[in-house]
């Protein structure tokens, strides 16, 4: 790719920033110019949050706008709905399925969408979607699922897999790796979910 | 070297590189991680200080003594330190004196959305904005040179799309920067009325050259591209103006945003045919060009509000944009919420469930304002719920202050509630203050304060007993509660409430996302005994959620805090001993 604009989206505390991190010293490691802009602060306290990660040959704008992502990648399936509008035409969304009700699911004031698996379909938009909470936890941390995710996101590009390896070696502590490591191979070399 | 940076690290970076030595800060989004970077250096001094006006006085402390400090603050910080700022403006400094404010347009963790160039302008102090990591850490490292040859302090303006994006920035080494010597010179730093009115010429004549120096610096340059299209713009504007233009406008690119270069304005605006200033916020540049005479076009294209995007820039300049979808059905929100196991929200639905008024204040507690909680009826600024409850009692009498609390934080009353209580107590109000103790300063990312007994690398420091200073301020009433016993919490404030005295209740309790503070198993549902009456739901906890008419607790949020089973009448909450037999 030329360039690429990706966003990560989800519910603060997932590690998104995390994420993030990994795909900018993955790109900056291809030769390329970078952006990212993250979200720290009162938004992070289980709010929904956007993470935005561009690349390309010069990079201006450190936010990816309406209609611009080419991936949405998603640690929960309603943020994956809430941040469609990003997706320009031909993207693709790689979602965890996990549900995570927001308060006002919870306080009984909404409910939470049943069919938005089909509602993308209707829309003719690719999504790619995985039990990445179960994956995290057979690789040995919950936690791990935003790696799962990204091994994921790894199955679209044609880099080498050590390209990845060694990006995620850069961000993950030393004690974490071997579980990231597994994470990581589990959300890549998962066949996609099949149509139920 | 070249390194993948958030620009507040590449500020960091920057100000190290130019030898800072001292540093004191009051953490604010998003301003915090620059400090943070810095107290990695353990061969620079760095600190938290109890509050903003406190660390920019340490700093300026520091200059005079012959240093390179440095303080950064968040916007609304700057209205704390503005006092000494004015003035400071007059002394000048010794050694170099930076200060970073850091804006919030679109208000993602702020409670307004003020404009920090009016402070620069107000106080007469040159500011510069970077628009990326790289100029981040260039302009940081160059501040030091033009506060030390201009004998002023200066403003570094960040905003939060620049502090918290991540872009490649060009990494140095730290220069060895000697301490300059002291000298008592009365007619530069005490600043009474003769003295001062010598200063202020000395202020206005440096502004002049300010000015000057404007029209031909780095900070400043223009990009020659389509004259058709002329734009003015600093920070992320400039960032979407290049995103969406390309080559197609020409740019003028401003990096010191005061004072302005009116020669390099007026020149750039006759290269071009339509000039367009595009600025996030307040129409500072807009109205400079206007005073200068040209036919400018501005705030009447772009809000005064929020924060701007590609698309935004696009649109109002009819420059098409992409195509996008998005499903028929609006999505639910997802607000942030406090976390599972926050000590706050059983003392927020003690309160509410009390109906009593509270004002509120500045922290993470600010969000039991939210439904379902819906406890908190005001957040102004640091410390107003103190100062704010005073006023409120005294003014409604008897009927109020036996149903109106304050809450505050340790680290916002620290930071400015002190004096708000110490007026409770020297005015004698009927005022129930509580204090809200997670030992942590929480939403801006755990920061130590002066209350936690640790100081900002984690080591042992001076611990100021929240308890015995509200003695030593005069309130005879002095209880703690632990926040997540629901049962003495409300005993203690319908108490204290039904007295007339001033009283603080301290309800303690770390917060649950600290390192060290013991998290226990999640608890489960026994769905025989859950009846379904949703007395649990009112607490707004994020692991509890209501499935096939029973309350569910999702195991990955929940921490095992407990306060739940205090609400169930049917013991429907298994903890781990009990999920095991």
């Amino acid at each position: 790719m030329k360039s690429g604009n990706i966003i990560i989206v989800g519910v603060g505390g997932q590690g998104s920033l995390l994420a993030s991190r990994f795909l900018g010293e993955l790109f900056v490691s291809l030769g390329y110019d970078v952006k990212l802009s993250e979200v720290h602060g009162m938004s992070q306290r289980g709010g929904s949050v956007i993470t935005y990660v561009r690349f390309g040959q010069q990079v201006a704008s450190p936010l990816i706008d309406f209609g611009e992502a080419d991936y949405i990648l998603s640690f929960e399936l309603l943020e994956a709905a809430r941040y469609l509008p990003y997706l320009r035409k031909g993207g693709r969304i790689i979602a965890n399925t996990q549900q995570i009700d927001p308060m006002p699911v919870i306080t009984g004031k909404q409910s939470y969408p049943q069919d938005l698996k089909e509602q993308f379909e209707s829309l003719g938009v690719e999504a790619d979607l995985l039990d990445c909470l179960s994956l995290a936890g057979l690789a040995g941390s919950v936690k791990a699922v935003n790696i799962v995710l990204l091994g994921r996101l790894s199955r679209y590009f044609d880099y080498p897999e050590e390209i990845w390896y060694q990006a995620l070696e850069r961000v993950v502590p030393p004690k974490f790796l071997e579980i990231n490591r597994k994470a990581f191979a589990l959300g890549r070399e998962k066949a996609p979910l099949e149509e139920k | 070297m070249k390194k993948l940076l958030m620009g507040n690290e590449a500020v960091a970076q920057g100000l190290y590189e130019a030898g800072v030595a001292v540093v004191s800060s009051y953490p604010g989004t998003p301003s915090t991680e620059i400090t943070e970077c810095l107290a990695e250096h353990r061969d620079i001094y760095s600190e938290w200080a109890p509050n903003e006006k406190v660390a920019l006085e340490t700093a300026f402390g520091a200059s005079l003594a012959g240093v390179r400090s440095f303080c950064a603050m968040k916007h609304v910080g700057l209205n704390v330190a503005a006092d000494p700022l004015y003035t400071m403006s007059y002394t000048g400094v010794n050694a170099g004196l930076v200060i970073a404010v850091a804006d919030d347009p679109g208000m993602h963790s702020s409670q307004n959305e003020q404009d920090s160039r009016h402070h620069a302008i107000a106080s007469k102090v040159p500011m510069l904005e970077p628009a990326d990591s790289d100029e981040a850490l260039r302009f940081a490292k160059a501040a030091f040179e033009l506060s030390e040859e201009y004998d002023t302090p200066v403003l570094l303006r960040m905003c939060t799309r620049i502090a918290h994006s991540r872009s490649i920035a060009e990494v140095g080494e730290r220069k060895d920067v000697q301490p300059k010597p002291y000298h008592k010179e009365w007619t530069k730093y005490v600043m009474m009325p003769g003295p001062a009115r010598v200063r202020h010429p000395i202020v206005e004549e440096r502004t002049k050259k300010l000015s000057e120096l404007g029209n031909s610096c780095d900070f400043n340059r223009v990009e020659t591209g389509d004259p058709s299209l002329g734009i003015i713009a600093s920070g992320t504007a400039y960032q979407y103006a290049k995103e969406v233009l390309g080559k197609n406008a020409s740019y003028l690119k401003l990096g010191l945003v005061n004072p302005l270069p009116d020669r390099l304005i007026l020149d750039f605006a006759k290269s071009v045919k339509r000039l367009v200033v595009i600025e996030e916020l307040d129409p500072i540049i807009e109205t400079h060009c206007t005073k200068l005479g040209l036919k400018v076009e501005g705030k009447n294209l772009f809000p005064l509000c929020g924060e701007f995007s590609q698309k935004l820039v696009a649109e109002k300049l009819g420059v098409p944009v992409p195509e996008s979808v998005r499903l028929s059905d609006p999505v639910p929100e997802r607000p942030p919420v406090m976390c599972p196991g926050c000590p706050h929200r059983g003392v927020f639905y003690t309160l509410s469930s009390l109906k009593l008024t509270v004002l509120g204040d500045i922290g993470c507690y600010t969000l039991g304002a939210a439904a379902p909680l819906n406890a908190i009826d005001t957040t102004l600024c640091m410390g107003a719920s103190v100062s704010g409850l005073h006023g409120f009692n005294k003014a409604s009498g008897a009927s109020s202050a036996q149903k109106t609390v304050a809450v505050i934080g340790d680290s916002t009353f620290m930071h400015s509630g002190i004096t708000g209580l110490v007026n409770i107590s020297y005015n004698q109000s009927d005022s129930t203050v509580l204090i809200l103790d997670n030992s942590i300063t929480g939403m801006t990312g755990h920061q130590q304060n002066p209350s936690t007994g640790l100081d900002i690398h984690g080591d042992p420091a001076g611990k100021v007993d929240l308890e015995a200073l509200c003695r030593a301020i005069g309130i005879d009433r002095v209880r703690v509660v632990d926040s997540y016993n629901l049962e003495s919490v409300k005993k203690a404030v319908t108490e204290e409430l039904a007295v007339s005295a001033p009283s603080v209740i301290i309800c303690r309790r770390p917060c649950v996302l600290l390192k060290g503070v013991p998290k226990k198993a999640p608890l489960s549902v026994d769905s025989d005994k859950c009846r379904g009456c949703k007395s649990c739901m009112k607490l707004g906890c994020p692991a509890i959620s209501f499935r096939d008419g029973k309350a569910h607790i999702d195991k990955t949020l929940c921490v095992g805090c407990s306060v739940c089973t205090q609400l169930c009448r049917f013991d429907a909450f298994l903890g781990k001993e009990e999920q095991l037999s």
